[in-house]
C-alpha cells in the first residue's frame, strides 16, 4: 500500500490511474499480453465464423429438412435427456449434499468422472453395459425386448450421462448452501422429510436447480463423441446438430458454417440467460 | 400436562445433563452464559439433536420416542427462521397444512393468528420486508398456529434492538399468559428472564446451579455468574450465628444461621471513605480501585482486597473523593445491609 497518494505523481503513474486508484503502478506486460493473446484466442474463432457465414443464402439453408431434422433431434433429446436428469440428478444431489452414508466422498468423486471423462470412453462404456451384448443391455433385450444403442433412446441416455454431472454438481452446492437450520423449523411445525424437500428445500434451491438444468441442457445439447459411439449417425433418428456439422464439414463446408452458427446462437442465448448468476463481475 | 425431562447430551468435551419440570401454563426460562448447554436442552426437547440418555414426558405420555415433526411443539428459533420464499400468511399457515389441514383452512388458521399477533396487513409480505420486531412476531404466530402444547423459545429477544425489544417483551408476556401449554424459554438476558418466567433454571457448563422464582433468585444468588446477572456482590463462607468467616475477613451480617453460608449484598450498600472513618461500622476493610466505569446514573467502583467488591457511588462522590484506579480506600456495608442464607 502506497503511503501517500501524492508520491504516485511523483512517480509519472497518474497517466494510469485505476478506478481503484494509488494502489496500482504500470500494468506488467508479463500478465497483459498473455491476458490480450488468450482473450484472442477464445473470440476469434467465433468471429470468424461469422465472417464465413453464408448470410446471403442463410435463410434458405436453414430451411432445409435435414437442418431442420437435426435441430428437431437435438432439440428434443437434449430436452429429453435434461429431464431425464433431473429426475434422478436432483434426488441424487440431495442423497450427496444430506445423507451421511458410508463412502460419500467416493461416491461424489465417481459422480464426477464423466464431467472429465473423454466422451468417446463414455460411448464405448455405455455400448459394453447397455449395447446388445452388454451386461444390462443383454437382458434388456431378452426380458423385454429393448436395444438401446442406434436408437433415438441411445442419443438421450449419451447425453444424459455426459450432461448428468453438471446438474448434480450445481443442485449439490446450492444445497449445501442452503440453510439447514429451515429445514429444522420445518421439522418442529410437523413437516415429514418429503414435505421439507417439497416445499422448504426446493424452493430454496430453485436458483441453483435452473442453472444446472441449463448448464446441463447446453452440455446435452452439443454432446458429440458419446452420441456417435453408443447411438451412431443415421439421420432422423440419432443425428444431433454437432454430428450433422462433423459429417456436413466433409462434403458441404457452407452448410456446416451454417449449422454451427445455429449452435453458436443457442448458446449465446443459454449464456444470456445465465448472466447474472455465471459473468457478473463482483 | 405437566412437562417433565431429564435431558442429557453428551459431546466431546462438553455433557448436558438436567432436569426439568414444567406444568401447563407456566413458563421456565433457562438462563446460563453462552455455551452453558440452553440451547442444546431446547434443540433435545424440540427432538432436533439426539438425546444419549434421560427421557421426555408430557402429561405421562413419552415424548423422546418421537421424532420432531410428531411431536405437538411450537418452536421460535433465534433469528426466527421465517423460510423467505413465502409470505407472512403462508409462514403461519405451513404448520396447520402439515398438520392435515385444507388449503384454505390453515390460510383461515394463519390469518387469525396474524390478527392475533396485529400483522393482518402484512399477511402478503415476505420475511425480508418485515422488521425484526415483525419478523419475531409472525414465528410466534407460526409456532401457536399448529396448536403445541409445549412452546419453545431459543433467544426471542436476543436479534431486536433496545428499542423494539421493549414492546415485544411485554408482547409476548401477553401471548404467554394467554397459552396453557408448557413454555420454555432460553435466554441470557436476566431481564427477559425475569419479566417472561415464573420461574429460572439457571445452567452453567451443562448442569443447574440454581432455580426458583425470580424473586428468590434475584435475592439469593448462589453463582458468581447469578449474582453478576442480578448486580449483587456475592461471597462465600462459613456462618457461627450472626457472623461468616470469608477468606480471611470477619463479616457481620444481620441473619443468624450456622455452617456453610453466602453473603450478598448490593454495590449500593457499599460506602468509600479516604481515611479511617470514625465510630466503627461493622464490616469495615481497605481496598484498592481497580477500575471505575459508568453504571446508569452512578459510577461502579470494582474493590480489590481482602473482599472482591463492587461499589456504585455517585459522580459527584468520585469528585469529592477523587476516585482513580490504584487508590487505597476504605470500603464499609452494614450489617443490615447484607443478606446471608445457606450455601
Amino acid at each position: 500500500m502506497t503511503p501517500s497518494t501524492t508520491s504516485a505523481g511523483r512517480d509519472g503513474a497518474p497517466r494510469r490511474s485505476g478506478p481503484a486508484g494509488g494502489t496500482a503502478g504500470r500494468l506488467p506486460w508479463v500478465l497483459v499480453l498473455p491476458a490480450v493473446l488468450g482473450m484472442a484466442f477464445l473470440v476469434l474463432p467465433l468471429a470468424g465464423l461469422l465472417v464465413r457465414a453464408p448470410w446471403s443464402t442463410l435463410a434458405r439453408r436453414l430451411a432445409e429438412p435435414q437442418v431442420l431434422e437435426a435441430l428437431r433431434l437435438s432439440l428434443v433429446t437434449a430436452t429429453l435427456a435434461t429431464l431425464l436428469c433431473l429426475l434422478l440428478g436432483v434426488p441424487l444431489a440431495w442423497l450427496l449434499a444430506r445423507v451421511a452414508f458410508p463412502g460419500r466422498r467416493l461416491a461424489r468423486a465417481l459422480i464426477t468422472v464423466p464431467l472429465v471423462l473423454p466422451p468417446v470412453v463414455g460411448g464405448v462404456a455405455l455400448l459394453l453395459v447397455l449395447g446388445r451384448r452388454g451386461l444390462i443391455g443383454q437382458w434388456l433385450d431378452a426380458t423385454f425386448g429393448i436395444t438401446l444403442p442406434f436408437t433415438t433412446a441411445g442419443v438421450v441416455i449419451a447425453e444424459a450421462f455426459v450432461a448428468m454431472p453438471f446438474l448434480v454438481i450445481s443442485v449439490e452446492g446450492a444445497l449445501r448452501a442452503a440453510d439447514l437450520r429451515l429445514e429444522e423449523a420445518a421439522a418442529t411445525l410437523g413437516a415429514s422429510r418429503w414435505i421439507i424437500f417439497r416445499r422448504v428445500t426446493l424452493p430454496l434451491i430453485a436458483p441453483g436447480v435452473v442453472a444446472g438444468t441449463v448448464l446441463c441442457w447446453a452440455r446435452a445439447l452439443g454432446e458429440f463423441g458419446a452420441t456417435i459411439t453408443f447411438a451412431g449417425n443415421f439421420p432422423g433418428q440419432t443425428q444431433t446438430m454437432p454430428l450433422a456439422v462433423y459429417l456436413a464439414l466433409e462434403t458441404e463446408p457452407e452448410a456446416a458454417i451454417v449449422l454451427s452458427l445455429v449452435l453458436l446462437a443457442v448458446s449465446v442465448v443459454i449464456l444470456a440467460s445465465l448472466r447474472d448468476k455465471w459473468t457478473a463481475g463482483p | 400436562m405437566t412437562l417433565r425431562a431429564r435431558l442429557v447430551v453428551a459431546r466431546p468435551r462438553f455433557r448436558l445433563d438436567i432436569d426439568l419440570e414444567v406444568a401447563s401454563g407456566q413458563v421456565v426460562a433457562l438462563l446460563g452464559p453462552n455455551g452453558a448447554g440452553k440451547t442444546t436442552a431446547l434443540r433435545a426437547l424440540a427432538g432436533l439433536t439426539a438425546m444419549d440418555g434421560g427421557h421426555i414426558t408430557l402429561g405421562g405420555a413419552p415424548l423422546h420416542t418421537f421424532a420432531a415433526e410428531r411431536r405437538p411443539i411450537g418452536v421460535v428459533f433465534q433469528d426466527y427462521l421465517l423460510f423467505p420464499h413465502l409470505s407472512a400468511l403462508d409462514n403461519v399457515a405451513f404448520g396447520p397444512r402439515c398438520h392435515g389441514a385444507s388449503r384454505a383452512d390453515a390460510r383461515r388458521t394463519a390469518a387469525a393468528w396474524l390478527r392475533r399477533v396485529g400483522l393482518a396487513e402484512h399477511a402478503d409480505a415476505r420475511p425480508r420486508q418485515l422488521s425484526g420486531g415483525q419478523a419475531q412476531r409472525v414465528a410466534l404466530a407460526r409456532a401457536l398456529a399448529v396448536e403445541p402444547r409445549l412452546l419453545l423459545l431459543d433467544e426471542p429477544l436476543a436479534a431486536l434492538d433496545a428499542h423494539t425489544r421493549l414492546e415485544i417483551r411485554s408482547r409476548l408476556r401477553r401471548h404467554l399468559a394467554d397459552f396453557d401449554g408448557a413454555v420454555v424459554l432460553v435466554t441470557h438476558d436476566p431481564l427477559d428472564a425475569m419479566v417472561l418466567a415464573d420461574r429460572l433454571v439457571v445452567i452453567e457448563n451443562g448442569a443447574v446451579v440454581q432455580q426458583g422464582t425470580p424473586a428468590e433468585v434475584a435475592r439469593r444468588p448462589r453463582t458468581d455468574y447469578v449474582a453478576r446477572l442480578v448486580g449483587l456482590n456475592l461471597y462465600r463462607g462459613t456462618a457461627t450465628g450472626q457472623q461468616v468467616k470469608v477468606g480471611d475477613m470477619l463479616l457481620s451480617v444481620a441473619d443468624h444461621l450456622d455452617g456453610p453460608a453466602f453473603v450478598a449484598f448490593s454495590p449500593a450498600a457499599v460506602a468509600l471513605y479516604r481515611t479511617r472513618p470514625d465510630g466503627t461500622p461493622r464490616n469495615l476493610w481497605q481496598a484498592t480501585i481497580e477500575g471505575l466505569e459508568r453504571h446508569g446514573d452512578n459510577v461502579r467502583i470494582h474493590l480489590e482486597g481482602p473482599l472482591t467488591a463492587s461499589a456504585d457511588v455517585t459522580p459527584a462522590a468520585v469528585a469529592d473523593l477523587d476516585l482513580s484506579p490504584g487508590l487505597r480506600v476504605w470500603a464499609s456495608v452494614k450489617a443490615t445491609e447484607t443478606h446471608a442464607y445457606p450455601a
